[in-house]
């Protein structure tokens, strides 16, 4: 489809339409991949620490 | 009886910890099968279509902005069942994963929104018009917020989660208003390429890697879905001997 890789990023002239959803979805989808991960690490955590708590009185 | 013991499936289905340990076997499965889907999608969307007729390679962003915005519809009849089945059966993880279907379907409701805007541009010559669809679908977005929102802000578990459920269940009218928006009036957007039960109106190098890009994008909701209810699950259930031992494993 592409002659060549500048041809690839410059789409037709449409690259930044075209790259810029690309982008926009790759955040997105990054983000609430990430999200998750990060909320049950610190629920752990947090959970971890009540039940040290608990012991220690 | 048979009915008993297919009711008891029912209700051990609706069992956080069942669910739980269900979903850490499925989880794996669905993390592969959506990155593959995902990847050969994107990669044919962008190396191996042809630049369409009219569009040119503007056309490539149809397969970012059609699965969103199926999936921005499907993910709110998903999170409005999940209400209806609360409100009827009381089942406590039909409100984890209406709780929990929200911020994801926002996020890709303002994806299919902000693509569409994006490919309105050099296509349309405007980012926006305040057609049916697209104002519907923006009010969709809006009620997916409003589900976060009204959650945030109200006390009690029960009440919130009475109330969002009512919530969701009242914006389904929408559902079909986005749907049929470009056959009821004459609109900007494009009446639909794709059906159930007719031949689609654009040719398989078109519609096959869309085809994969929609079942990515659903396989990503359920993946993430599930993930979000997990958690939800272990802030919930921290009280139980399970949830204990299980936040105390390396």
């Amino acid at each position: 489809m592409f002659d060549s890789i500048e041809g690839f990023l410059a789409m037709g002239g449409h690259g930044l339409y075209v790259w810029s959803t690309y982008l926009m979805a790759l955040l997105v989808i990054t983000g609430n991949c990430v999200a998750p991960v990060l909320t049950r690490r610190r629920e752990i955590a947090r959970q971890r620490a009540a039940q040290l708590q608990e012991q220690v009185r | 009886m048979a009915i008993l013991s297919v009711w008891k499936w029912f209700h051990q289905l609706g069992a956080p910890r069942s669910f739980y340990q269900l979903s850490s076997r499925l989880l794996p499965w669905f993390v592969a099968a959506t990155v593959l889907c995902l990847a050969v999608g994107i990669i044919w969307a962008l190396l191996f279509v042809p630049p369409d007729y009219q569009q040119g390679h503007t056309v490539r962003i149809m397969y970012i902005h059609v699965p969103t915005a199926i999936l921005a519809q499907s993910s709110y009849m998903m999170m409005a069942t999940a209400g209806a089945v609360f409100l009827v059966w009381r089942i406590k993880l039909a409100d984890v994963a209406l709780q929990c279907a929200a911020p994801i379907g926002a996020s890709i409701t303002f994806l299919a929104l902000a693509t569409g805007a994006i490919w309105g541009k050099p296509t349309w010559g405007t980012w926006w018009v305040w057609d049916a669809r697209l104002t519907s679908t923006l009010v969709l977005l809006f009620l997916f917020v409003g589900v976060m929102a009204l959650r945030n802000a109200m006390q009690g578990q029960q009440s919130a989660a009475r109330a969002t459920a009512i919530l969701s269940l009242v914006g389904v009218v929408n559902l079909p208003i986005i749907k049929f928006s470009v056959n009821w009036w004459f609109t900007l957007h494009q009446p639909a390429s794709l059906s159930l039960t007719e031949k689609p109106a654009m040719p398989v190098e078109m519609w096959l890697p869309l085809l994969v890009m929609v079942v990515g994008f659903y396989l990503l909701f359920f993946t993430l879905w599930m993930m979000r209810m997990r958690n939800e699950i272990l802030v919930r259930e921290y009280r139980t001997d399970w949830v204990r031992t299980l936040v105390q494993a390396p």
